[in-house]
């Protein structure tokens, strides 16, 4: 099975060839390197931008203003900061020109921990970007939806923000993308780029790749359960859905909800699932004051609290102003395996 | 590179056709005419604020005149920033569209009644909507341009600013972005410099002589020019525009213009009458060289006085945006 940046890869050929994309761009996008997650390998419409943020996102408002259909990288999140007027008027131009301009771009930025990335590479972006209205945001936790939310990304005609969980770009996944090979070697052979010399170096693109589209704004249940829930996306949804996996021997029923999309999200599929089950713990890694998980609590309270069995719950990272390079200080920081399971396990147990 | 031009002397001929100077003319007349009307209706309670453009209108009537109208990379860009009503009404633009703007009406045809006066968005022409956080259009307009580069053709992208907006990094961001050796853009990088930013006094800034300047460093080909003569505005554009046009290479024009009303509505709005009023002096010429007398031109003024109140009253008695609809336009529906 590909692994996401594969999955990414695939998924920005086929847009290219079939979708319009006209440039995939950002710093070291382009050839030699094709983007430091490897995810821009040998497509046919990238290049090296300026070391300039705000340039990228002017650039693709540019771009998509002109009839071109840009997807821009930004290195990591934390570096996108600096463009968040940028990001505002990207997301109000088609309302505040009453809907004479709309912007038909695509910004992926790798979020979150995972790779041992210190200060400036390990923020997450959910919050933030969620505040941002007029942006469809969507954060994978499998190659699958990665491939088949990029599809929808590169279909808008609006702006959006492509979180990808840096800590999953390297996992292969559990569901075989359609047209992928059957072989992960002979599929690594045709769409890695080799090491050392790569100036002659062409991908053999597989040619059965369709437009597998994941409709943005639609979750994923991941597993059913009767007695609780959790909803989580990005690098901690498999570590939810292990939870829920170890608490089963336990005699514990979780349901597992995939999020997808935060923006819009699939907000019948999460109240569904509590009414039934009555229980329900948001997870993310993002920083734990006025996080995305925050405003899941408070319209659990106003719609759902007649049917809750106990106060809803939000696991997050810490409110710190950053995650340390040493291995305590980042597990410390954002939920690990154990602070999920304990967490569930402490809900599954709460009584009114 | 241009050749020195005996019209910068006040006293010289006006180097254009007659009918040409009678156009510029009018739209000068029309544009101050409109700005001095949306100042009015603030005053007056008709419109929250004000920001505008009096005073650069030698400069905003020949940009639009000179422009390639038309919508797509074939025609060319204009990212303004909201002094530019000339350049609007000179791409044909009628003023009741600002003064419907500047009353936030659902007839706006701008924003709605969503955004400020002087905050245009015309697709149909492509120009992109004006922002309010200065000079972030000079980080978006080589988008534009390199669309432009590849689709061949004679469309340029023009970018416009202040002159206290260059010390954002925006402006550095254009200077980079344009300048590539690798892909130069087609775009005119233009900034109007009125010598204030709010009250910031351009000794409060800038260090170097000339903005212009700034452009060297980046083999941009720049010039600084007087933007209250329309005669020299317009030859200068034209000659500027056909170099983006022909070589596809980016140019950095200074205009030198005034600020005849302050910054907006928050420094006042009132006439400065040291500043030098580039309408006045047009006129002034325009007389002296006998292509219009005075009579013609007070008749003029007096016709789009008595016009700009009538669509003053026809904006003043329309209805406001329905609330249920601040939900509309936040996502483009299918088209």
């Amino acid at each position: 099975m590909a692994n996401m940046a594969q999955a990414i890869r695939m998924a920005l050929h086929y847009a290219e060839e079939n979708l319009g994309v006209t440039d995939i761009f950002g710093e070291d996008v382009g050839a030699p390197l094709g983007g430091v997650f490897t995810c821009t390998q040998g497509l046919k419409t990238t290049w090296n931008s300026p070391l300039d943020e705000r340039g990228i996102i002017g650039a693709a408002m540019g771009i998509a203003m002109g009839g071109g259909r840009p997807v821009a990288e930004i290195q990591f999140c934390d570096y996108v900061y600096n463009t968040i007027d940028l990001l505002k008027l990207a997301g109000n131009t088609c309302w505040s020109s009453n809907g004479d301009w709309n912007l038909p771009m695509v910004v992926r930025t790798p979020v979150g921990s995972g790779i041992r990335g210190s200060i400036y590479h390990s923020h997450s972006f959910d919050a933030t970007m969620t505040h941002i209205a007029g942006w469809k945001v969507v954060m994978p936790s499998t190659p699958l939806d990665a491939y088949g939310l990029l599809i929808s990304a590169c279909k808008e005609q609006n702006p959006v923000m492509f979180l990808e969980p840096k800590a999953l770009l390297r996992v292969k996944g559990e569901e075989r993308i359609p047209g992928e090979p059957d072989d992960d070697r002979a599929l690594s052979k045709a769409i890695d780029a080799p090491l050392g010399d790569r100036s002659q170096w062409k991908p053999a693109w597989p040619e059965g790749l369709e437009a597998f589209a994941i409709p943005i704004g639609k979750g994923k249940l991941v597993r059913e359960g009767s007695q609780l829930t959790v909803v989580s996306y990005g690098r901690t949804l498999p570590l939810c859905a292990r939870a829920a996996a170890l608490l089963a021997d336990e005699g514990i029923s979780v349901e597992v909800i995939d999020l997808r999309s935060l923006w819009p999200y699939d907000w019948e599929m999460i109240k569904a699932s509590v009414q039934k089950t009555g229980r329900v713990l948001f997870v993310n890694e993002d920083t734990e004051v006025t996080n995305f998980g925050e405003h899941l609590v408070r319209r659990t309270v106003e719609e759902l609290f007649y049917s809750l069995l106990a106060p809803p719950r939000l696991l997050a990272g810490k409110f710190i102003p950053g995650i340390g390079l040493a291995d305590t200080l980042e597990m410390a920081s954002v939920p690990q395996q154990n602070d999920i399971t304990d967490a569930l396990r402490s809900l599954a147990g709460e009584q009114p | 590179m241009s050749r020195p031009r005996l019209i910068k002397e006040s006293s010289a001929p006006l180097q254009l056709d007659k009918e040409l100077l009678v156009r510029i003319h009018d739209l000068m007349v029309k544009t101050r005419v409109l700005e001095e009307r949306l100042i009015q209706m603030y005053k007056q309670g008709h419109g929250y604020f004000w920001i505008g453009g009096p005073g650069e209108e030698a400069f905003n009537v020949p940009l639009g005149l000179l422009m390639k109208k038309g919508q797509g990379p074939e025609y060319d860009y204009l990212h303004a920033h909201y002094r530019q009503s000339g350049t609007l009404l000179a791409l044909g633009e009628e003023p009741i569209g600002a003064l419907r703007q500047m009353k936030n009406t659902a007839s706006d045809p701008y924003s709605g009644g969503r955004n400020f006066a002087g905050h245009f968005s015309l697709r149909k022409y492509n120009v992109a909507p004006v922002s309010s956080p200065i000079e972030v259009q000079y980080s978006i307009a080589p988008g534009t341009a390199m669309v432009q580069k590849r689709v061949g053709g004679e469309g340029i992208t023009i970018v416009t600013g202040g002159d206290a907006g260059t010390a954002e990094g925006d402006f550095a961001s254009c200077l980079v972005w344009s300048s590539r050796p690798a892909n130069p853009l087609p775009i005119l990088i233009i900034v109007t410099n009125n010598k204030w930013g709010i009250s910031t006094s351009a000794e409060g800034q800038h260090g170097e002589p000339r903005v212009s300047e700034r452009g060297k460093a980046f083999n941009i080909r720049s010039k600084t020019i007087n933007g209250n003569d329309p005669v020299e505005a317009y030859q200068e554009l034209k000659e500027a525009m056909e170099y983006v046009r022909k070589e596809r290479k980016p140019f950095l024009l200074e205009a030198n213009v005034s600020r005849l009303y302050g910054h907006s509505s928050a420094s006042g709005a009132n006439y400065v009458s040291e500043e030098e009023d580039c309408l006045k002096n047009f006129e002034a010429r325009l007389e002296q060289d006998g292509v219009l007398t005075r009579q013609q031109m007070d008749e003029l003024r007096n016709r789009y006085t008595e016009d700009m109140a009538a669509a003053a009253r026809i904006a003043r008695d329309e209805p406001l945006p329905a609330p249920e609809t601040i939900w509309k336009h936040i996502f483009a529906e299918d088209k």
